[in-house]
């Protein structure tokens, strides 16, 4: 926790938009640089802001352990699991154009969108996770 | 002479020097934030050779998240390097031999920037033109009046979750599994273990 007023001022104001930043490169990821991997950390970087300045205690009200743990778990899920639902529909593992039979192209954008949200989800847990865990918050 | 060059030799200079100032250095601290300096200026590397999402990963994994880890790491340990006694002659000589046949290895590459090289002509045309498993089926109206069009117009990311799904899939997998470790590691003990340990 900072004691430094600049500090805590200035990086309170960074958390939303590092925030929404994460969240654009994450949804923005089929059109520009970037996608799930670069979103979930820069999510992950903005909790670890917000802990670094405040108290863990305070980080931990914002976004509970155990939704973190969640995530986690439900990133790696969100990916197979859409390429399982590919091959209930019909067509083979991860090929999204069978997602939607009125629309295949647009079932393979919103595929890889839907994969590259799981990569953020698993990312941006797993990289918060470890810095808890090593800064030793828990005990 | 060409500026572009100019900066690719400043560039390099600077990161090769910065590499070798981080291992040299015996404040541990110091060595973190000099590989964190390392990790931006690869990535300002990587945006000169216009790999924008290397560019981006680079800047947030190597300078961003492994920095933020070793520094927590630190915070467990001390920033001090333990002195004396660090060369080790076999590893020095695993090392030299590894490195020199890498090298050897590099002078039969094509020339950097070859149109002619095979990753330009044997499936990077298929990636970039993105017709491999291309949907043939147009929409019901015939109308292109989505953004994508029948792609993605971000060729990295369609190579990477398309062409290459299982891939990402199982690197995602690895990533998990990482984070499935510390938490299994460095889980606090539970308070039967630890009346267990007491007594």
């Amino acid at each position: 926790m900072s004691e430094s007023i600049v500090l805590r001022t200035v990086g309170g104001m960074l958390f939303p938009y590092i925030l929404v930043y994460g969240l654009y490169v994450q949804m923005h990821g089929e059109i520009g640089p970037g996608g799930g991997f670069q979103a979930g950390i820069l999510i992950a970087a903005a909790f670890i802001l917000h802990s670094l300045l405040f108290s863990p205690q305070g980080t931990d009200r914002l976004l509970p352990r155990r939704l973190v743990d969640i995530a986690m778990c439900s990133g790696v899920l969100l990916y197979i699991g859409t390429g399982v639902l590919c091959m209930l529909m019909g067509g083979y593992f991860l090929d999204y154009s069978v997602l939607i039979p009125s629309d295949p192209a647009y079932a393979e954008a919103l595929g890889m969108t839907l994969v590259e949200i799981g990569v953020g989800l698993t990312v941006a847990s797993v990289i918060l996770t470890m810095v808890r865990k090593i800064r030793g918050e828990a005990t | 002479m060409d500026p572009v060059l100019l900066l690719d030799v400043i560039l390099l200079l600077l990161a090769v020097t910065t590499a070798i100032a981080a291992m040299a250095i015996r404040d541990l601290l110091g060595s973190v934030m000099l590989m964190g300096i390392y990790g931006l200026l690869m990535a300002v590397i990587w945006a000169d050779l216009f790999a924008m999402d290397v560019s981006f990963t680079e800047a947030s994994v190597g300078a961003g998240a492994a920095t933020i880890l070793l520094l927590s790491a630190l915070t467990r340990t001390g920033t001090r390097e333990r002195t004396g006694g660090d060369h080790h002659l076999p590893a020095l000589v695993v090392v030299l031999i590894t490195g020199s046949v890498l090298i050897h290895g590099t002078s039969q590459m094509p020339a950097f920037g070859d149109p002619q090289a095979p990753a330009h002509i044997h499936v990077a045309p298929h990636y970039l033109s993105q017709d491999i498993g291309k949907v043939s089926q147009k929409s019901p109206d015939g109308a292109t009046r989505r953004d994508f069009g029948d792609h993605v117009p971000n060729t990295v990311t369609a190579v990477l979750t398309a062409y290459r799904g299982y891939d990402t899939m199982f690197e995602t997998v690895v990533i998990f599994s990482a984070g499935v470790c510390v938490v299994l590691l460095l889980r606090p003990r539970s308070p039967l273990r630890r009346e267990q340990a007491d007594e």
